[in-house]
């Protein structure tokens, strides 16, 4: 099907800003934009997979309704009629959401998150649930019981993870935004492997509440979107206070898109030595070091080298982050048990009952390897004789980690460091060596032990012609900064490089 | 040879808020149908996370206060993970090494010392509070789980090992239920379980200063429950011990029904609940000012109330413990007594006599009595100021009891009951009587004073019951001496 194209910009390509104007003013309507989305997802989903479930007749409905609104002269949200896909770990009423998991495969959610409440109210279109690794445990989008997803600016290569169908689906224009959860990286590694902005928010900014939870005390939903505009609006909607979460944190939440120039005089923008060592590809370091550069060119200030012993030492911050997190995950998944919902085995091959067994048959065939290896993990660091020994020695790392960046913010308003040590890797790569699949997380898992905001930005294209994307870090509830300074890498290079057109 | 027992209980009670403990499904599960409170929090859905109900917070900082505790300024909650199909989460959310309240005492009367009952201080460990579990429904091959009791409220307070028999054991529960009926907390109901107690139970000989291997006795459910399962523990292990073997470090559980102890797992593989702080929840962080306006509004409690009582209303050390063992009885009777003209002393005889006969003989609380406290103390004031005698006034209580709001002066009205203190009247019934009876008079005449208690009876049968039982007395001697 021919795309519909407007002044040669198919609609589907089209920011959420470009979308919010149209719907607006009536140029385009909503069913036009969903419509648009829809196809493309036709057409790529085959070779990409970024989708777990796409329900068609729900979002031309929806638009439908937003356009009915609209032309009876009611005020429209502030996602007026824009297409929106969600990560499959987020409730939706009535959906699956499946986690990227067999355990969860049929599991129908009888609420809607927090974030999904925002998103209606602000009158967005849902248009599908994105796949993911499984329980967002993965950072190659390929431990999902649906599939690995791929990379839109290569095919053969991963898309990133956990939030890898989120990251494709924007880049691939399969919608104009998305929703993404963020653990360990999840949002920003993929948004840099496929070349779009992905923005962690401060922990506590955004509500968990129907969020499956991974990993409590770290994972964060955070906007997958085309430019840093889109993902302050984004943010905007979904930010602030809620009662239903005990960890969401009653902040005023500013103006973000309002308050976006893109104005980095004076500035102060850190640079960590620790984040230029061993194990960085040539073409990132080279790739942060020239939007540095860049970001000095537009009057920010560079301050070097600043020293994040702890923070940015893989030996400390990928052995916390591994022990917190699995031993969260590990209590997080007891309840997928067989006995409530989800996958049930009936356990015992001559049909008696014996409820041992049917938790075991339904774990066992319910969870992948990858989940099932983080339990075992989670549940040894939790035990007696070596919580002292795990658990509690990786909290007292998580606190030095958290120390370390509020002495660098002390000295920076932002901290510009590469999003992951490579460029996108081939599928199955890495799949069979889990120590190294970890190994990509080194510079977004300390960003989650310490509760910042984080965004990463696309600011390069490799010489294979794959996106490259740096990280600006903040203090807590400083995304203005954050937004601020990505929206400056953004206007400081030559021409943005575009993912995978239609 | 002789062996001392040594007891600490652990006692699980339910709280009385409005709201389960980390959602705001409706807490009540007492016959209701099957998974009618719940919520995606209480079921544990994906994605749900808990709230703190902060009334839960103050009604355990309540308790731990009136039990004398430290009251934990910083406090935290834990994930205590094990499997079951009650247990929605796999997990419950409980409190491991920071609960809100420790080190505490609590007195009570026991056996023993020189005038037979003696005060006992009993240490208090610790008071925590947790999430309930849901319940299991067992029909023929197969189980069904009920969700309306997940994530009620539930205290557990644990004492130390001081206790030293069946005895002290249900006095110590019976105390903590009193203590936590004042406060408010629970309803204490056993037989509901809103009140579930655990024992952990070894013995030594006596003179020992080590500690025998103990036994933890589940599902102790009723003071008989108690009681019962702990003598049968102990003589369990005396007997294995006296056979020249060892008590084995178990869990049972008892069947009240069987009348024994069951062991329901080892204890050599030392459970691993694997706690770890619960990271969807705060820490609890009390302020100075907090904690005082809690200890403000604290009621008086039994311990208190009782020996005020004494020396406010003039009882009896066994009155005023008997006023005061309930909260709504102690503050019926307060409120009755202090009524301008209330004779205190009159009021408790007719609670501890008449009130007391009719709860007992329909089974029902203080909260669910018709009677008010002014009313009762109107019909007291008929009687002392002669306007009906004791019989009638157990009629017109009898009345008061059944009827809504009818006051006692109404109803000596609709009933006629008005006294016979007319010596008109009364003459002519003592005449009649008189006249009828020439044998008993006859005795009396003689000296034998026996017969005057009938001739006084027929008078009252005549008047039915209303004469003034002194006057008529008097009108009996002077028309037979006349």
């Amino acid at each position: 099907m021919t795309p519909l194209l407007v002044s040669d910009v198919a609609l589907n390509e089209l920011t959420a800003c470009d979308v919010i104007q149209r719907v607006r003013s009536g140029e385009t309507s909503s069913v036009e934009v969903t419509q648009s989305v829809l196809d493309r997802i036709e057409s790529a989903e085959p070779t990409l997979n970024a989708f777990v479930s796409v329900d068609v007749e729900r979002a031309l409905a929806r638009a439908e309704s937003i356009d009915k609104r609209r032309s009876r002269g009611e005020e429209l949200g502030d996602l007026a009629g824009v297409p929106i896909a969600v990560k499959d770990v987020i409730c939706v009423r009535g959906g699956r959401t499946t986690c990227g998991s067999r355990i969860l495969e049929h599991y129908v959610a009888p609420y809607d998150a927090t974030v999904i409440e925002r998103l209606h109210q602000a009158d967005a279109v849902l248009v599908g649930k994105t796949n993911m690794d499984e329980f967002a445990m993965g950072s190659s989008c390929e431990n999902s019981f649906f599939g690995p997803t791929r990379n839109p600016a290569d095919p053969d290569r991963v898309p990133g993870g956990s939030s890898g169908g989120s990251a494709a689906a924007v880049a691939a224009h399969e919608t104009i935004l998305a929703l993404g959860s963020d653990t360990g990286g999840s949002v920003r590694q993929p948004a840099g492997y496929c070349g779009v902005v992905g923005l962690k928010p401060t922990y506590g900014r955004v509500s968990r509440y129907g969020l499956v939870a991974f990993a409590s005390s770290l994972d964060q939903i955070g906007p997958v979107a085309k430019d840093v505009a889109d993902a302050a609006l984004l943010l905007s909607v979904i930010a602030g206070h809620d009662s239903r979460d005990a960890t969401s944190v009653d902040e005023a939440v500013p103006d973000y898109p309002q308050k976006l120039t893109g104005e980095v005089e004076g500035l102060k923008v850190g640079l960590a030595e620790e984040h230029f060592g061993a194990g960085l590809d040539e073409e990132i370091r080279s790739a942060v070091e020239e939007t540095a550069r860049r970001l000095e060119e537009q009057g920010a200030e560079i301050v070097s080298p600043l020293s994040l012993e702890v923070a940015a030492n893989p030996d400390y911050c990928i052995g916390a982050y591994y022990i917190i997190a699995t031993a969260e995950a590990s209590a997080n998944l007891s309840r997928y048990d067989g006995v409530k919902f989800g996958f049930r085995h009936r356990g015992r091959s001559d049909g008696r009952a014996d409820l041992l067994e049917m938790y075991r048959q339904s774990r066992s065939s319910g969870f992948g390897a990858e989940v099932k290896r983080r339990i075992m993990l989670g549940t040894y660091v939790l035990s007696a004789g070596y919580y002292e020994a795990y658990y509690l020695e990786a909290q007292k790392v998580r606190t030095l980690i958290r120390r370390d960046f509020e002495k660098a913010f002390a000295r920076c308003d932002v901290l510009l460091s590469p999003v992951a040590p490579t460029t996108a890797f081939p599928i199955g790569e890495q799949i069979d060596d889990p120590l190294q699949m970890y190994l990509n997380d080194v510079y977004t898992v300390s960003v989650n032990l310490a509760g910042i905001p984080g965004i990463s930005v696309p600011a390069a294209t490799s010489s294979e012609g794959l996106p490259i994307g740096v990280q600006l870090l903040a203090a807590p509830f400083r995304e203005e900064a954050l937004l601020q300074a990505a929206r400056a890498v953004e206007l400081g290079l030559p021409s943005i490089p575009t993912p995978m057109r239609s | 040879m002789n062996y001392e027992t040594v007891i600490g209980m652990e006692v699980h009670v339910e709280l009385e808020t409005a709201a389960k403990m980390f959602c705001r499904c409706r807490a009540h599960h007492f016959q209701i149908p099957p998974n009618s409170h719940i919520c995606p929090v209480c079921t544990s859905q994906p994605g749900s996370l808990p709230v703190i109900n902060g009334r839960a917070i103050e009604l355990t900082v309540m308790t731990g206060m009136a039990l004398n505790c430290q009251i934990r300024r910083h406090s935290v909650f834990d994930r205590k993970n094990y499997v079951y199909p009650d247990l929605p989460k796999g997990y419950q959310i409980s409190q491991y090494g920071e609960p809100l309240c420790e080190e505490g005492w609590i007195e009570m009367r026991v056996d023993g010392g020189e005038t037979g009952r003696s005060l006992r201080r009993v240490g208090i460990v610790r008071v925590h509070l947790e999430e309930d579990t849901g319940k299991l429904v067992h029909s023929g091959n197969s189980s069904l789980v009920d969700y309306n009791r997940a994530g009620v409220p539930l205290m557990e307070i644990v004492s130390d090992s001081s206790l030293r028999s069946s005895e002290e054991a249900c006095e110590y529960v019976q105390k903590i239920r009193q203590l936590v009926r004042y406060l408010g907390a629970s309803s204490g109901d056993m037989e509901k379980g809103a009140m579930r107690c655990e024992a952990n139970i070894s013995v030594r000989p006596t003179g020992s200063v080590d500690f025998g291997t103990k036994v933890e006795v589940k599902n102790l459910n009723s003071f008989r429950s108690v009681r019962n399962a702990i003598d049968y523990e102990v003589k369990r292990q005396i007997e294995t011990l006296e056979e020249g073997g060892s008590v084995r470090q178990v869990t049972m559980g008892w069947d009240e029904n069987d009348g024994f102890t069951r062991e329901q797992r080892s204890k050599e593989y030392d459970d691993d609940y694997r706690y770890f702080p619960e990271p969807d929840l705060k820490a609890v962080d009390l302020s100075d000012d907090w904690i005082e306006a809690v200890r403000s509004r604290l009621p008086e409690l039994a311990d208190a109330r009782a020996p005020r009582f004494q020396s406010e209303f003039g009882l009896t050390a066994e009155e005023a413990a008997l006023l005061t063992e309930d909260q709504a009885l102690a503050a019926y009777y307060e409120e009755a007594a202090s009524k301008p003209g209330a004779d205190p002393k009159q009021v408790s005889n007719w609670i501890v006599g008449q009130l007391f006969r009719r709860l007992k003989e329909e089974e029902i609380t203080i909260e669910e009595v018709q009677i008010r406290p002014d009313e009762l103390v109107e019909l007291i004031g008929l009687v002392k100021d002669g306007t009906i005698n004791q019989t009638a006034a157990r009629e017109v209580f009898d009345r008061m009891w059944e009827k809504d709001a009818a006051s006692p002066t109404r109803i000596v009205e609709e009933l006629g009951l008005k006294q016979l203190s007319d010596s008109g009247e009364l003459e002519q019934a003592v005449a009649a009587v008189i006249a009828e009876n020439p044998d008993a008079v006859k005795k009396i005449k003689t000296g034998n004073e026996k017969p005057i208690q009938f001739l006084m009876g027929q008078v009252m049968r005549a008047t039915r019951g209303k004469a003034n039982p002194q006057l008529v007395q008097e009108l009996v001697r002077r028309q037979i001496s006349g």
